[in-house]
């Protein structure tokens, strides 16, 4: 019925001696049939297909026709340098356990010799139904379940799904827990990078930056651990404010991990930024044109390494971005180290954003003191039945979120991400959807790859940077 | 081979940065981005489409299914070069959602943003499918990002649209049966299979 059921059936005549296997060890895969080996994995069947069960439109997306073309210029894909035989190219299959995937992704890969023709992501390994779930959590627990999706910048997750049912209840944060959310989505951002450098570190074979990343990033995280209680998926930020203020000493806590992170940008400039071997795997590698990329879809680094000064920091502020300075950083040609380079300086401008943060921190409450969203603090509860009763009905009831529907972005390290929230009147959300920009952005992957060698597809999946948890959600 | 040829920078110069850009989104000259109009969103829009300001004061669209298509490559020709977010709302138990008088409420609903660089503006777009011939036109050809999407939304509640080029399950199981995003598709109603896992005990 489908056409992946059509390629399973169907024969390709031509034998292919070098083709791969999908099960058992090989070596002795090599006098059977192409069609055996081809079309049907013990897995079943390929997802993607040879060229000759293709159809031209999907071929042509492989040289890159997703440009848009002007009326009249539209090209007839029979036309396209895209006829090679069959038996001349071969499918291979990257995944899902690859150590290079970042994860459970699984990259079907069209090859000739070494250069990568077609690619295709195949998702879903690690899709849990997170919107479903957050259908039956109330707005209160929502954090909880939004924050496990990308899971290297929970904070922003949190953040994105608090603004978004704020909108809707239609309430207003005092200014400090603004600018503590503010600390916080850049401290991650901060860690989000370091962790990138590290695991692209790795991919390229700098195994020295992979431990520095490392280490750099845990003196965020000891500093989340101190704040928040845990270091990943803290449902810190919440609908109303924060969980808690900033513990005593913060600013000191900041400030040795703004001197230290600083320090250290120098050290991965000497080890990998002026470095010819870096420069030479990373340079051309990868490359996506701005066309290309407003096309696809992609934002965050990708979308500025090709020129287009895009952040929704600046473009559209949330929080109070529009209070503090900081520049946005863009590339040229949209290569891996363009890529490289946005997001090492992304550092430095989150550095200085947060040391403008220390500076501008106002007192206050870190929460809204609306009774509807709060519950009462600790003390209340003893004293006061009715505080007693507020507090319980909070929590296991939650509170109701006024009808209606809103769609909030903000700038995660990734790009942009969004959440669609769709409310009935109750106190569970009647829709959750997150616009993951892991998600979105993998379709960029396959031009990026086209052309390329294979050699240079672990670096230049690196350089799309995607969280499977926020991609199959 | 057809191997594009890498794009080597001018010179060796060690350097790194890339160009800061000291204010101000406006975008560089970018193709397929400039608009003609620095109009208002919803003057893009062809007449007879029912339009809306939500609460939150983000403009909305209300094509029907017929208009959909015309009215994004409208947008898109009107400087709305990136399709931000693409899903989908089944309102099976939810009766009393705010619409213009125009628009009748159907079961599934669209939900489209789409942002214009240049112009630093948002829209969003919201197309009625209705449940017994939930059909829609594809707007890959439009926005090649909608790919991805567009499959997420067959997979989670079984919209079809028309003209996709790989319209199949994304993120569930090819053989899985149902769109779990439904409203009608119960939390833990089914036990998980996996292919091939042993059965039970």
């Amino acid at each position: 019925m489908s056409a992946r059921q059509r390629a399973a059936t169907t024969s390709t005549p031509a034998e292919r001696p070098g083709a791969p296997r999908g099960a058992g060890p090989g070596g002795e895969g090599h006098d059977t049939g192409g069609e055996a080996l081809v079309a049907e994995t013990f897995e079943g069947s390929q997802e993607l297909h040879p060229r000759a069960d293709t159809s031209p439109d999907e071929l042509a997306r492989e040289v890159g026709s997703v440009l848009r073309l002007p009326e009249g210029h539209v090209v007839d894909a029979s036309d396209l340098d895209v006829e090679r035989p069959d038996d001349e190219t071969m499918i291979i299959n990257m995944g899902p356990q690859h150590p290079s995937t970042h994860g459970v992704l699984r990259l079907m890969m069209e090859l000739d010799g070494e250069t990568v023709l077609r690619t295709k992501p195949i998702i879903g390994y690690l899709h849990t139904g997170m919107e479903k779930t957050g259908e039956e959590l109330t707005f209160q627990q929502g954090a909880t379940n939004v924050t496990r999706m990308d899971y290297l910048s929970p904070l922003n997750n949190e953040l994105v799904f608090s603004l978004a049912t704020e909108q809707l209840l239609g309430i207003e944060l005092p200014p400090r827990a603004v600018w503590i959310r503010m600390l916080l989505s850049e401290l991650q951002r901060v860690s989000s990078h370091l962790m990138w450098l590290a695991t692209n570190g790795m991919d390229v074979g700098s195994t020295t930056m992979m431990i520095f990343g490392f280490r750099e990033r845990e003196l965020v995280l000891a500093f989340f651990e101190k704040t928040t209680g845990v270091r990943m998926n803290h449902n810190f930020i919440r609908p109303g404010g924060t969980a808690a203020d900033l513990p005593d000493g913060w600013e000191d806590d900041v400030e040795v991990i703004l001197d230290n992170v600083t320090g250290r940008l120098f050290d991965y400039d000497e080890l990998l930024t002026g470095q010819p071997i870096f420069r030479e795997r990373m340079e051309g590698v990868g490359s996506l044109s701005a066309d290309e990329a407003l096309a696809l879809s992609a934002t965050g680094p990708i979308l500025r390494s090709t020129g287009i000064a895009w952040d929704l920091r600046r473009a559209q502020p949330y929080l109070a971005y529009d209070q503090v300075d900081f520049d946005v950083i863009i590339g040229t040609y949209g290569d891996n180290f363009d890529r490289y380079a946005i997001r090492l300086n992304e550092i430095r401008e989150s550095v200085r954003i947060l040391r403008q943060v220390l500076e501008k921190m106002p007192r206050g409450d870190y929460r809204v003191q609306d009774k509807k969203v709060t519950p009462p603090p600790r003390a209340r509860i003893d004293e006061s039945m009715e505080a007693l009763i507020h507090h319980f009905k909070i929590f296991t009831e939650g509170y109701k979120v006024p009808e209606g529907e809103v769609y909030v972005a903000v700038e995660s390290p990734r790009g942009e991400l969004g959440c669609y929230l769709v409310s009935d009147g109750s106190s569970k959300p009647y829709r959750l959807h997150i616009r993951a920009p892991s998600f979105v952005n993998l379709q960029s992957l396959p031009v990026m790859m086209h052309g390329g060698l294979v050699a240079d597809a672990v670096a230049t999946i690196s350089s799309v940077d995607p969280v499977m948890g926020e991609v199959d959600r | 081979m057809g191997a594009r040829a890498p794009r080597r920078r001018p010179g060796g110069d060690p350097a790194l940065t890339p160009e800061t850009v000291q204010d101000q989104p406006a975008a560089g000259p970018v193709a397929g981005d400039t608009s003609p109009s620095p109009a208002a969103g919803g003057a893009l829009a062809p007449p007879g489409v029912a339009s809306a300001v939500s609460p939150q004061s983000q403009a909305i669209l209300f094509p029907t299914r017929e208009q959909y298509h015309d009215v994004m490559a409208a947008y898109r020709d009107g400087g709305f070069a990136l399709l931000a977010d693409l899903t989908a709302v089944d309102y099976l138990t939810h009766h009393g959602r705010t619409l213009p008088d125009t628009v009748a409420p159907e079961r599934f609903e669209l939900a489209v943003v789409l942002l214009s660089i240049s112009r630093s503006e948002r829209v969003r777009l919201r197309v009625q499918v209705p449940e017994t011939d939930p059909v829609l036109a594809s707007v890959w050809d439009l926005y090649r990002g909608a790919e991805a999407m567009e499959r997420e939304v067959f997979d989670m509640f079984g919209v079809v649209f028309e003209g996709h080029p790989d319209l199949t399950r994304i993120l569930m199981p090819e053989d899985w049966e149902g769109h779990p995003l439904r409203k009608d598709y119960g939390v833990g109603r089914v036990p998980v299979q996996f292919k091939e896992a042993p059965g039970p005990r």
